[in-house]
């Protein structure tokens, strides 16, 4: 990990963008979605790629229920991740506001930035929609 | 194009050894393969070498000359990262360099020491393998990956976790006579069941241990080998490795892994054969559901019935096609640099008749080798035959 002060362009952005409730993918003019910081389009190779803001709510496609986390999320666990699509990208995310035992495949979610428990850092989270 | 042969072998016993640097693991498992082999530590014209977290558990870079000093050979040396599958990467370049008529010998390995770290601080490192900003800062850990993956497939396909806890069965039964397997202890299928729960579905007996460990291999070309009248009756005769996005999210497929089945079909063209002639297999099972995804890309068991391989018992010792009769990282361990080369070694023995299992595949005469980094974002795979059977 890296200085404290110092922020990851493209990615911290990205969180505030989130925050605010306008996170975003990028598409180039095939169609393909990423995620930033991104300059070509790992699919096709395409430079021109546009902003284009991710639907309100997405849907878990996998889950788990981690109790064994990393030194970062010690204060955390258990926690759940999910793997939930938005529109034409997937995010990996802690599910938030969630009782462990109702997290599941197909539960509909909004994004929720919250933050760790044991780092107080940022965190891509899904909430309940 | 030269053939490739499998001069001979070395791997440290795998397990719990804190205190040990890998410089000293790596020495330790090239002495044997030296002695196996036959081969003089002068005729090295290279050593590959992997390694994925030095820089955490040893505060070392620039692994490539440390190691050669250690293996007491002069010859430049490589380090090769590509996470879990850092060795499997090295063997294939020394493959190519044997092949295209660079060098005639190649002394290929890998070491990682990883117990020193603790629980937490191993889990931290291995989940440098995923995508930093994306995946590992949402609080994904390596088991949580493919914790992940075990859901994605039970969704997808069905099965259960008792299913799994059949593949971690026969890999502990596998490794009880492998003097070098980190456990040599039999499991029954409620140890599993009934284990503290790491990444739901899986818990710790779905998972490889935290390893330390090393693992030589010195390759040489087939004229070197009629030269030196050398005993090396297996060739590695076909090589292939895939890619894929880093991040679990972003591929197409949450419960299979393309870059592995990529990789196979490239190593089975390359070495001439098809899924169906593979006799005997060692495979990357880092997580029991990470066996069923790679015999099902292998082609070994057709997508979505990989899991009930273990369980009716296509894939035991006794079964067809035997997965992990050295015990995989399941049950032998998992020193994450040392892995893909100590397959190479595993199965090169199973098929010359010299490893304690070797009686289950006493008709075999072709092997696969799997090995993958991260959630297979990387993967190689090799085709080891024997010749004189
Ligand atoms: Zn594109």
């Amino acid at each position: 990990m890296s200085d404290d002060d110092v922020q990851d362009a493209g990615f911290d952005e990205w969180l505030d963008a989130a925050e605010e409730g306008k996170a975003y993918c990028l598409e180039c003019p095939e169609g393909h979605a990423s995620l930033p910081p991104r300059r070509v389009c790992p699919d096709c190779g395409a430079t021109d790629l546009e902003e284009t803001v991710l639907p309100d709510s997405g849907e878990i496609e996998t889950f788990t229920v981690t109790h064994v986390p990393t030194p970062a999320f010690e204060e955390d666990a258990p926690y759940a991740t999910a793997v939930a699509a938005f529109g034409p990208v997937r995010l990996t995310g802690q599910v938030v506001g969630a009782d462990l035992e109702t997290v599941e495949t197909g539960l509909e979610v909004e994004l929720e930035i919250t933050v760790s428990e044991t780092t107080g850092e940022r965190v891509l989270g899904f909430s309940p929609a | 194009m030269s053939d490739v042969r499998v001069a001979g072998s070395g791997l440290t016993a795998f397990g719990h050894s804190p205190e040990r640097t890998s410089r000293d693991l790596f020495a330790e498992a090239t002495v044997t393969a030296f002695e196996e082999s036959g081969v003089p530590r002068g005729d090295v014209d290279a050593l590959l070498y992997g390694n994925f977290m030095g820089e955490l558990s040893e505060h070392q870079g620039h692994h490539g000359p440390l190691m050669a000093e250690a293996a007491g050979i002069q010859a430049p040396a490589t380090r090769y990262e590509s996470a879990c599958a850092s060795s499997g990467a090295a063997v294939r370049d020394a493959v190519f360099r044997i092949r295209n008529g660079e060098d005639d010998v190649v002394l290929v390995g890998g070491a990682e020491r990883m117990t020193n770290l603790g629980t937490a601080g191993a889990t931290e490192a291995l989940a440098i393998a995923a995508d930093d900003l994306w995946e590992v800062r949402a609080g994904m850990t390596f088991p949580g990956a493919y914790a992940l993956m075990a859901q994605a497939y039970f969704d997808e396909y069905g099965g259960e976790h008792e299913d799994l806890a059949h593949v971690a069965m026969k890999n502990h039964e596998n490794a009880l006579t492998n003097e070098k397997a980190q456990y040599q202890s039999a499991i029954e299928i409620e140890d599993v069941l009934e284990a503290p729960p790491v990444s739901e579905p899986l818990g710790l007996y779905d998972s490889c241990p935290i390893s330390d460990g090393a693992a030589a291999t010195v390759l040489v070309s087939e004229e070197y080998a009629e030269e030196h009248d050398l005993d090396a009756p297996v060739s590695i005769s076909g090589t292939g490795q895939g890619g894929d996005r880093m991040a679990l999210h972003d591929r197409e497929y949450l419960a299979r892994s393309p870059a592995a089945r990529e990789a196979g079909e490239e190593a089975y063209t390359d070495a001439g054969i098809d899924a169906a002639d593979v006799d005997v297999a060692e495979v990357h099972d880092c997580f029991t559901i990470a066996e069923v995804l790679a015999i099902e890309a292998l082609d070994l068991e057709p997508i979505g019935e990989g899991i009930s391989a273990a369980r009716d018992e296509r894939t035991t010792a006794d079964g067809e096609t035997p997965i992990n009769l050295s015990g995989g990282l399941k049950a032998k361990g998992h020193p994450v640099g040392a892995t893909g080369v100590s397959q190479i070694a595993e199965l090169a023995d199973l098929l010359a008749g010299d490893h304690p299992n070797s009686e289950f595949v006493d008709d075999a005469t072709t092997g696969v080798a799997h090995n993958a980094g991260g959630t297979v974002a990387s993967a190689t795979v090799h085709v080891l035959e024997v010749s004189d059977r």
